[in-house]
């Protein structure tokens, strides 16, 4: 009996401790798999869109029918889209810098003096975030139509300014509320000017948050649509371009386009990734 | 001497609250000035008033003779040593010491050369190239020192400046402040909280209590001759107690003791002496002004060891020097006298206790 009961007493510590081991490792691809089925869930969709560009076939039936890369070539001749594309850069470059001049001044008001009805300003400055783009847009083309202003991509650039200036402010006040004001002190203590001490020590220290302030309102301006609608003329952005021609049906055009969007935003996370990546070590 | 900076009724106000109530001062060029006194007093208000941080309700800054009270930090030839050292995190160690000089529009060779002057001064001269983030907190602080003084300013002011260190490298700060102070020549400002640091590093020691200026003078004369009873139990540790005097000889918890009327004014009503002044005898001691009471408590310190002896209407403290270990501490309930010399017990007028 003793002679049985002996080994069996040995075997049974490692037993369990493999079936620990199974578990967690269980665990672990559950997780896995889980992690697999978000983005699944969330890249299918472009990965689709991307595929398709290459599809010799018009309709959008699986399983393709061929490569091509004509969608592409009739894209390039497409001088309404490349018109489009042109003006979305246009808009989103300028109500991205105007944004960044009137937005990064009005969080270092926010945080750094102090004037009567601050808290309020605070508030309202963040409001417009909150507020629907078809607000924004119809409310701005009433202050136009007042003034008499006509309605151009420039009237666009100054409404998408307005919707995004909550966008950078927020990022950039909330970065500065972490940077000590004694670093201020310490710059004009050692002589500095208040322009000196700005670009010398208040910029590069805000520097990854303006940066990311600026690629996300450029994103949101080149894909706006709402303030877009109601705030320019005759002229189109690509977004507006896009949702025009699907009336008339999805076509592989619209996909080549949208493939090639997605591979500008890559590049554009990879440029944001580059920049806002700390030095690791300043140089002398 | 010269007086590098002189204040003028300097007050501050923030809304209804005084800061600093109507201070004037002189400070002697090369001197070392440490403001002295509890948070909320006021001192560190008074630094940055001088350092153009904070703009006086009223009154003059005089810098080497000139009015500096309207001029803002980057024209004045002061330079603060920051309580968080404020380095600039995205500079190296070089480029911050440089700061100063680089923004002046300094020859960048000169730059080059001062800084490594400077940082070889604080014993940093290999560490240029690092980033703040590296070096330990002491060493940080000689950084911020080094880039406080590259510019010669009339005026260093240290606002706090051992406060985030920890206990051993702050008594080496200490001496090293010190040492630096005399090197350079410069005149210091500091402001502490820390008496021990005060009388440790200073030639003069301003008190300061609620926004204005309660005693000024030598640490030694600070500590043998407090003039009041708060800075008497605020620098120091002191026995005090109210009494009246009555033909040369006051009471204390009830205790009989002789005065030397020579070292006390005769209106004095608040008494008292210093723990490490009194001598502790057996109870069955035989002598003059004696207190006689029982050991209620030790605190043994390794050289010293401090007693509280029940004096039955109170308790005084008394040091007891450890020069033979042999000998023991006394015990709790032990029978004991506290011997006080006449001319070591002080006297102040009438003052709210503090």
């Amino acid at each position: 009996m003793s002679l049985t009961a002996a080994p069996s007493t040995v075997r049974t510590a490692p037993a369990r401790r493999t079936s620990k081991q199974l578990r967690k490792a269980v665990d672990a691809w559950v997780w896995v798999g889980v992690a697999g089925l978000i983005l699944t869930f969330l890249y299918i969709p472009i990965v689709v869109l991307v595929a398709f560009s290459f599809n010799t076939s018009r309709s959008l039936s699986w399983p393709m029918t061929g490569l091509t890369l004509d969608w592409y070539r009739k894209l390039a001749e497409n001088d309404q889209l490349i018109t489009a594309v042109q003006n979305s850069l246009y808009v989103a470059v300028s109500a991205t810098v105007l944004t960044l001049l009137i937005g990064v001044p009005a969080a270092l008001a926010l945080d750094r003096l102090e004037f009567p009805g601050k808290g309020i300003f605070r508030k309202l400055v963040l409001l417009p975030i909150a507020l629907p783009g078809i607000i924004t847009g119809i409310s701005m083309l009433i202050l136009f139509r007042l003034i008499g202003f006509g309605l151009s991509l420039e009237t666009v650039i100054i409404g998408h300014a307005t919707a995004l200036l909550a966008v950078v402010v927020t990022q950039v006040f909330a970065r500065l509320q972490r940077l000590p004001h004694s670093l201020d002190e310490a710059s004009a203590d050692l002589g500095a000017s208040g322009w000196q001490t700005f670009f010398l020590v208040t910029l590069p220290n805000i520097r990854t948050a303006v940066i990311g302030a600026g690629i996300l309102s450029f994103t949101l301006s080149f894909d706006e649509i709402p303030v877009t609608f109601f705030l320019t003329g005759r002229d189109n952005t690509l977004p507006m371009y896009i949702w025009s021609t699907m009336r008339r049906g999805l076509t592989p055009e619209i996909n080549a386009v949208g493939a090639l969007i997605v591979a500008a935003s890559i590049l554009l996370i990879l440029v944001s990734v580059l920049l806002q990546r700390e030095r690791p070590r300043p140089s002398r | 001497m010269t007086n590098i900076i002189r204040l003028d009724g300097l007050s501050k106000h923030f809304g209804s609250v005084i800061g600093v109530d109507d201070v004037s001062l002189s400070v002697r060029k090369g001197e070392f000035l440490t403001l002295l006194g509890p948070s909320g007093c006021g001192k560190s208000t008074l630094l940055r008033m001088i350092g153009g941080f904070e703009e006086p309700t009223a009154g003059q800054i005089w810098l080497d003779g000139e009015d500096v009270t309207d001029l803002p930090p980057n024209r004045r030839a002061v330079n603060m040593l920051f309580q968080d050292y404020a380095l600039f995190p995205h500079m190296s160690v070089g480029k911050n010491v440089g700061y100063g000089l680089k923004v002046a529009g300094t020859p960048k060779r000169e730059v080059e050369t001062r800084v490594l002057e400077v940082l070889d001064l604080v014993g940093l001269a290999d560490k240029a190239g690092a980033a703040p983030h590296q070096l330990s907190g002491g060493q940080q602080q000689r950084v911020a020192l080094a880039r406080a003084i590259v510019r010669q300013p009339k005026v260093l002011l240290l606002d706090e400046p051992l406060s985030a260190l920890d206990a051993n490298l702050r008594e080496a700060m200490q001496v090293e402040l010190r040492h630096l102070h005399q090197k350079v020549g410069l005149t210091f400002i500091m402001v502490t909280h820390d008496q021990t640091e005060a009388l440790t590093m200073s030639d003069r020691v301003i008190v300061m209590r609620a926004g204005r200026i309660v005693q000024d003078g030598a640490p030694q004369s600070l500590y043998d001759l407090p003039g009041s009873p708060y800075i008497a139990d605020f620098i120091g540790t002191t026995n005090l107690f109210a009494s009246r005097i009555e033909n040369g000889r006051i009471a204390c918890h009830g205790q009989p003791l002789t005065i030397d009327p020579q070292s006390i004014l005769p209106g004095a009503r608040t008494f008292g002496f210093r723990p490490e002044k009194a001598r502790l005898l057996r109870g069955d001691a035989n002598g003059s002004n004696l207190l006689r009471g029982k050991v209620a408590e030790v605190f043994y310190h390794g050289s010293v060891a401090r007693i509280i002896v029940d004096l039955g209407a109170g308790q005084v403290l008394v040091d007891l020097q450890i020069t033979d270990a042999a000998a023991g501490l006394p015990q709790l309930g032990d029978a004991v006298a506290v011997e006080i010399a006449a001319h070591k017990i002080m006297g102040f007028a009438a003052e709210d206790a503090a």
